[in-house]
């Protein structure tokens, strides 16, 4: 189960005559945990489309180890901020339901035991027969990656995964997603507005300027892992937090005048 | 990960269950509750019947009393022709409903899954839909002749008519997201029409079934003007030409039981097959 290698190279995207990313390349590497921070609409959802199969960029490639992206597939997992979470399944049947597709067909009793232990690992054992309408937020977000994960994806993508959840339940996510990591490392590309979120649980952060978007900076995070919640103390986490902030707010002044333009 | 534990078990036991107290009265309250809501719009309709014969607006010649008709059921029922007739409806109302969302199911996901099959076909939809299937029965009769079949078809078009709109409606809204999840997680076109798809529009076709046996019903009395000799529809036209007011009222309330009881088995059905769905009104 070796990670793979994703790679953007000069990828431009134009929806009609707008344009929404502008020459960008990004390389991610097995085991790299990156973030995207930038005003909404600046594109980063769309990047991570790219490297989900949902969107062809107009220019430029992307590839997987080489080979080009056309669609998505079981190999890169895509968590959405809304869950996708399937209300008709239970929790059990929702984490199954990848492993009863053609795609990663598995032996009965072998499914239960990845189930089993993926119910577990996300704290959703005593849950496992309740129907999604039943559970909040996090606990969807939650069935979210178990389903996920237990297709044995090797890069996930995650688009503002925690965007929809109370500060709090954000937080307790935050650090069982560092868990995840400790205990089955996969490469991650996160979609955030957070500044703190993105330095909080990545290796480096790619900071994306307004419309067209285009890579504005990049920050190698110094921070080793596992990492705690003691490090959001940590003075060099303030400093380097307070530097991104102004980062993505000079974009997102930027973006609001363009917004206004548009109206 | 020892934080995540702490809140994972503040989640198990901030649900406590709430402990019954006076259990009894409570539940006592609730079913007399329960069966007035039940019972009470059913005597309202009976009181304004009797009001009306009785309030000399109308002559009372020409409005027979419940229990006239009640006199005219259990003589239709002991000669076994109110049996008769409701099991010759309920065939015909039940092939019209199969036949017509037989075809309204796979028309309807086509165009619900299709904005341009939408596009396409939308506007014959809406012709066909406004006409009254009572227009058609000149032509039906041309066609068909005048046997069971002429009168299952304009059931059929009827039904087709009814739920097909439904079904696009409804799956057209269904939300992208699922199929968006179940695209990343390996499943094909195929996988996704079975296991996202169709578990998503099956409440839809629910109420596609439960409009089609509504309007089915109501389009009964209209089908069964084509030479039908059984049935409720026929019973009344043939109670109608011999003024026959009690028999008339007997068959209209029997299409109405009749209607009420299949559209309770579908709803029944309906709470079975899909328990997952967040009501407003469960």
């Amino acid at each position: 189960m070796s990670a793979q290698r994703l790679f953007l190279d000069d990828v431009s995207v134009d929806f009609g005559a707008m344009r929404a990313l502008d020459h960008v390349s990004l390389d991610l590497r097995p085991g790299e945990f990156v973030s995207i921070v930038g005003p909404s609409g600046c594109g980063k959802t769309t990047l991570l489309k790219i490297a989900a199969g949902f969107v062809t960029p107009t220019r430029g490639r992307a590839t997987l180890d080489g080979a080009p992206i056309i669609g998505p597939g079981p190999e890169r997992g895509v968590i959405f901020q809304e869950y996708g979470v399937f209300p008709w399944l239970s929790v059990r049947d929702n984490i199954a339901f990848g492993l009863k597709l053609g795609a990663n067909r598995n032996e009965a009793d072998e499914r239960d035991a990845i189930v089993d232990r993926y119910l577990a690992l996300m704290g959703l054992a005593e849950f496992r027969d309740a129907l999604p309408r039943t559970l909040s937020g996090g606990m969807k977000q939650r069935v979210a990656l178990a389903r996920c994960y237990a297709v044995r994806p090797r890069i996930l993508l995650m688009d503002e995964p925690f965007g929809a959840l109370d500060a709090q339940t954000r937080l307790v996510m935050h650090d069982l997603l560092l868990d995840l990591q400790a205990k089955e490392r996969k490469s991650v590309l996160l979609v955030t507005h957070s500044a703190e979120e993105a330095l909080y649980l990545s290796s480096r952060v790619v900071v994306m300027s307004a419309r067209p978007g285009r890579i504005k900076a990049e920050i190698d995070v110094p921070f080793a892992y596992p990492r705690d919640r003691s490090l959001l103390e940590h003075p060099d986490f303030a400093h380097l937090r307070t530097q991104l902030i102004e980062l993505v707010m000079e974009e997102y002044a930027a973006q609001q005048r363009l917004d206004r333009i548009a109206v | 990960m020892s934080l995540f534990e702490t809140v994972n078990d503040a989640f198990s036991t901030a649900r406590p269950r709430r402990r019954q107290i006076n259990a009894m009265p409570a539940s006592v309250i609730r079913l007399a509750g329960s069966a007035f809501i039940l019972v009470a719009p059913w005597a309202a309709l009976l009181a304004l019947w009797i009001g009306v014969r009785h309030s000399g607006l109308i002559k009372p010649g020409l409005v027979p009393s419940p229990l006239e008709v009640l006199d005219q059921a259990w003589s239709h029922l002991q000669s076994g022709a109110l049996l008769g007739h409701l099991a010759a409806s309920t065939l015909r109302v039940a092939a019209g409903v199969a036949i017509g969302s037989a075809l309204a199911i796979p028309v309807g996901f086509l165009i619900g899954r299709s904005p341009q099959v939408r596009a396409l076909i939308n506007p014959l939809i809406n012709f066909f839909r406004a006409l009254p299937p009572i227009a058609l029965i000149p032509l039906i009769i041309v066609y068909f002749g005048i046997g069971e079949s002429a009168k299952i078809t304009v059931l059929a078009f009827a039904a087709f008519f009814a739920s097909v709109i439904v079904l696009y409606e409804g799956i057209g809204q269904i939300a992208p997201i699922y199929v968006h999840v179940a695209k990343t997680l390996g499943a094909t076109e195929r996988e996704i029409f079975a296991r996202v798809i169709f578990p998503l529009a099956l409440p839809h076709i629910l109420t596609a079934l439960r409009v089609a046996l509504g309007v089915t019903w109501a389009t009964l009395v209209a089908a069964e003007l084509i030479a039908a000799q059984v049935g409720l529809g026929a019973m009344i036209q043939v109670a109608a030409s011999f003024f026959q007011l009690d028999i008339i009222y007997l068959g209209i309330i029997s299409i109405g039981v009749a209607a009420l009881t299949m559209d309770f088995a579908l709803r029944r059905l309906s709470a079975h097959l899909v328990v997952w769905q967040e009501r407003l009104h469960p």
